[in-house]
């Protein structure tokens, strides 16, 4: 069989989404792709994310390899300029001529740029791509104000931006509201005055007349319909997109009137050699679709056409659910009414900044609806309207639900579509649950798609899941482990209102069994947290894993490493000296941590003591590197040295650090502080970051390094010193009180119903009335904060257990042995012939 | 005062006083012919011992693990990779055999608790 060519023009989303669906069958096909971009296919969902940190690279869709394993021949910055039917050949920019059996336009579409008078001057820019972001972030250096022609979802997400580079901004929209094609009015007023309230001008009803030029030929000034002129050096359009179907008009291919390829249900244009997808294609319902599902419903039809099977598509769902400058807005189904005898039903709190409209049928069932502020219950009613479902009860609990049960997935029909990127609907993921044995939402997701595009519906389908899972009778425990049917947050609430000080009275009153590693040492934590003495005292002693049991780190050959405190990083010659003369008396490997502290490998468990001995006599205290507790606050030198910072970042990071050390949680903290906006100390990648800016300081939250990296959120901005502290001091007791057993921050955010928002009012505007409480119970622990170590080395009775054997204290472990290593020690592996270190006579260091 | 002895193949030998061993917790034992054990002492008060030495990564760290129960079994955790062992017989109920190939149960050694009157060699 001879392999047929098949050239795909654009590496777009879906383009990319194009050719996977392709090679989920077998190769039939050489694939060549032209682009014109000098990147593969890169996310431009989430395109405004790179303004905020996300790179080009974290943006792209292409997996490493995907390329080469299909043997996919990707032509960067080559784009296609003629298209030659007859000979069924490409014709491309740097000339090559390439020929198909197949041809896939996938070109996408261009930003629409009225044509008024000035429209190219320098400093006006598109929102398009990662080339014209990196365009906009240039010019806004020197922008005091920044202009975006167009309300809609690009331009709004482009006035965020350039708030967010500090500029003074306007939105100009022609229409008499922002979102004019996804809200209605109303919708749009809530929306205006949110977007007002982050500092944005708008000016809606306004059409763009001119924009003028000063004498070097940049963005001076624009000039609006309604008389008014706005002073302003940067201008972003951001007004509509149009179809890229040059190349099909070019070479006769039939395009709409208004632009777009035509093509058939099978996404097919009038030449049975060529297809049109996405974007620039007119699909048979006469719509061109500019959102991602519906490119990658088309996608996914062209794909099976080509690979033996048929598929159609005839028209999609354009509901949208987005968080807008962190304003939630939804419209779904016939958002705006226009079915005929349709019916409203509304909700509006201009107070809380809340609008909700359903449209529902005369007979009750629901058509569509437009969800600002708060577009919790889209998940569910998107589904309902789409299905044009009888309303499971009256349409104003739907609004204002009077229960959760309203809410719930069952009330939706198996036919409703629950991830509309991959088109799976409710009665696939049961099956996939009910018949094919998945348990979880990670295994449903890889088995049906669904929630692997944009991940909206991750919450709908983990209730579905559970949910099905009740329904067979598989019980969903969310208890802790076999001895505890609770979650580690009711066990805190159990400890502290009861206040019980031990682990026998918890589980012989709440529990079963005897226990084990992961709910003894859970409970420890939560002893810990509400400050229930030493960690190695009285029963507490028995819960506590081997690193806290120790005060040290149990490394792979049952050694251990020490880690001293270093505030904030800083630390004096005297004290590097002392730390260094420590680690060559014990032959001790040393290494600097992320942390900015120094960490000392292969102490055995008798020469703990020891160590720590002359470590707290210099001065040291327990790093807590051990424990789920603080670990560091990383700083940048700041102001004092540094020519760029604004404030005291070294001070502030040994002060937190003091303040949250020994504090004890639900799996370890990390924190950073950074003098200026520049970041030196990636406080955006930690559990709690502060930033110093010219009023005060930004606190950000959530943030994780690691398997699972998360960019921190920002809380709240420009703080004082004092309310600073007191909203870290908060969040942290929060979390500790709410989270689950090992549930770094990053995941608990995520988790928290309400998210940011909720956090936000609970800790800054004391929502719960729980304030007070997190206050005591963290003043608490700063007063009755003491060194573990040295209030180990004070006590003969914790100082027992630092024996490798019961039968013969001083005798080292003759198995923990070590070989040397560029010039230090490492553990020995099996087949090598180690040798034992002694303490403190160290003649095995061999070089 | 009660000693906590373990077999080592020829006599008793003495771990430690049975009020040092900590509830829910293990001790080390270095035996006269140079091998190791793990001796526990549960929240119940009875005492096992296995081989200190975690077949899963090779360290000599099993009596460093959290003592508990898996359904009506007493277990030990090993602290290194959290594979779980039944304190009575030694069995791992996780795996069978270790990464190198050999059985991933533990011996088990006999272990008493005596008066300190009875004579200890």
């Amino acid at each position: 069989m001879t392999v047929k060519e098949l050239l795909l023009i654009g590496h777009g989303m879906v383009g990319q989404r194009f050719l996977e669906a392709l090679f989920e069958q077998p190769d039939k096909w050489r694939v060549t792709v032209l682009t014109e971009e000098p990147r593969p296919a890169y996310d431009r969902v989430h395109l405004t994310s790179w303004f905020s940190g996300t790179t080009a690279e974290e943006l792209s869709l292409c997996p490493p390899g995907f390329l080469s394993e299909h043997g996919i021949d990707l032509r960067l910055g080559d784009p296609a300029t003629a298209i030659d039917r007859a000979a069924r050949t490409v014709t491309t920019r740097s000339g090559t001529e390439l020929r198909y059996d197949a041809l896939v336009l996938a070109t996408g579409s261009y930003p629409f740029v009225p044509p008024v008078p000035g429209h190219d001057s320098a400093g006006c820019h598109v929102y398009r791509t990662i080339e014209d972001l990196e365009a906009i972030k240039s010019s806004a250096g020197s922008a005091r104000t920044g202009a975006v022609v167009g309300g809609g979802l690009l331009g709004l997400e482009a006035a965020g931006a350039l708030r967010a580079m500090g500029l003074e901004t306007h939105v100009v929209e022609f229409a008499p509201r922002l979102m004019a094609l996804q809200v209605d009015d109303g919708g749009g007023a809530v929306l205006r005055r949110k977007i007002e309230d982050l500092g944005v001008q708008v000016h809606t009803g306004a059409g763009t007349q001119r924009i003028e030029a000063g004498e070097d030929g940049s963005v001076r000034a624009m000039a609006l319909s309604d008389g008014s002129e706005l002073a302003v050096d940067l201008v972003v359009f951001s007004a509509g997109v149009r179809p890229r179907d040059q190349l099909a008009r070019d070479c006769g291919l039939p395009v709409g009137e208004r632009g777009g390829i035509v093509v058939d249900e099978h996404c097919r244009t009038e030449d049975e050699h060529i297809w049109a997808i996405g974007e620039c294609a007119l699909a048979v319902d006469g719509r061109v679709y500019g959102l991602v599902a519906p490119g990658y419903a088309m996608a996914d039809t062209v794909a099976r056409e080509l690979t033996g099977s048929s598929a159609e598509f005839t028209g999609a769902d354009t509901s949208t659910k987005l968080k807008l400058l962190g304003v939630d807005v939804a419209s779904f189904g016939d958002a705006m009414g226009t079915t005929e005898g349709a019916l409203e039903v509304l909700y509006a709190n201009s107070r809380a900044g809340v609008y909700k409209k359903l449209v529902v049928s005369s007979d009750g069932r629901l058509l569509g609806g437009v969800l600002v502020g708060d577009a919790d219950s889209y998940a569910t009613l998107r589904p309902l309207a789409i299905s044009k479902a009888q309303l499971p009860g009256p349409a104003e609990h739907l609004l204002v639900p009077a229960d959760a049960d309203t809410h719930g997935p069952l009330v939706l029909p198996d036919e409703a579509v629950v991830c509309s990127c991959h088109n799976v609907t409710k009665g696939t993921i049961t099956a996939a649950v009910s018949e094919q044995g998945m348990r979880t939402v990670p295994e449903v997701k890889k088995c049906t798609k669904a929630g692997t595009g944009c991940g909206s519906c991750v919450k709908l389908l983990s209730s579905i899941v559970d949910e099905e899972l009740a329904a067979g009778g598989i019980e969903v425990s969310r208890g802790l482990c076999e001895h505890f049917t609770h979650t580690r947050a009711e066990l805190y609430e159990i400890v502290r209102v009861k206040g019980i000080t031990g682990f026998s009275r918890l589980i012989d009153e709440h529990g079963t069994g005897e226990g084990c590693d992961i709910c003894k040492p859970t409970v420890a934590s939560i002893l810990a947290s509400l400050g229930n003495g030493h960690v190695l005292d009285g029963e507490q002693a028995a819960l506590q894993d081997t690193n806290d049991h120790f005060l040290a780190n149990l490394q792979r050959n049952g050694s251990y490493s020490v880690v001293p405190r270093i505030p904030g990083g800083e630390i004096t010659a005297g004290g590097l000296i002392t730390i260094g003369e420590i680690a060559r008396d014990y032959g001790l490997y040393t290494k600097i941590t992320g942390g900015q502290r120094v960490d000392l490998f292969g102490a055995t468990v008798d020469q703990l003591p020891g160590i720590w001995r002359r470590l707290v006599d210099a001065g040291f205290e327990s790093g807590h590197a051990y424990g789920k507790a603080l670990r560091t606050v990383k700083s940048c030198v700041g102001q004092a040295w540094c020519r760029y910072g604004v404030q005291d970042s070294v001070a502030l990071a040994i002060e937190l650090e003091l303040r949250y050390r020994g504090l004890r949680a639900p799996h370890k903290l990390k924190s950073a502080v950074s003098g200026c906006a520049r970041e030196c100390a990636e406080a955006q990648s930690k559990d709690f970051g502060v930033i110093a800016t010219a009023e005060g300081w930004n606190l950000y939250v959530g943030g994780n390094g690691g398997m699972t990296p998360r960019h921190a959120d920002l809380l709240a901005t420009d703080l004082d010193h004092e309310t600073l502290i007191r909203t870290i001091d908060r969040f942290l007791m929060f979390y500790i009180r709410t989270a689950d057993r090992l549930e770094r921050t990053a995941p608990w955010l995520d988790r928290l119903e309400g998210g940011l928002d909720h956090l936000r009012a609970v800790v800054m505007d004391d929502s719960l009335g729980i304030c007070a409480e997190l206050d005591e119970l963290m003043a608490r622990h700063v007063e009755t904060y003491q060194d573990e170590w040295a209030a180990t080395l004070a006590d003969p009775e914790r100082l027992r257990r630092f024996v490798s054997f019961a039968n013969a204290p001083g005798t080292p472990d003759p198995t923990v042995r070590f070989v040397p290593e560029r010039d230090q020690i490492r553990p020995a592996r099996p087949d090598e012939d180690g040798r034992v270190l002694i303490s403190p006579n160290l003649e095995v260091r061999s070089r | 005062m009660n000693a906590v002895q373990i077999d080592d193949g020829r006599n008793w030998t003495r771990v430690c006083e049975f009020d040092d061993l900590i509830p829910g917790r293990g001790v080390a034992v270095l035996l006269p012919d140079g091998t190791q054990a793990a001796v526990f002492r549960t929240r119940t008060d009875e005492v096992y011992a296995l081989d200190n030495r975690d077949p899963f990564s090779g360290a000599y760290v099993m009596s460093r693990g959290l003592t508990g129960s898996r359904g009506d079994i007493p277990v030990v955790v090993s602290p290194m990779l959290k594979q779980t062992f039944d304190l009575r017989t030694g069995r791992c109920l996780d795996e069978e055999s270790a990464p190198d190939g050999s059985s991933a149960d533990l011996r088990v050694r006999p272990v008493r608790v005596a008066s300190d009157d009875m004579a200890v060699c």
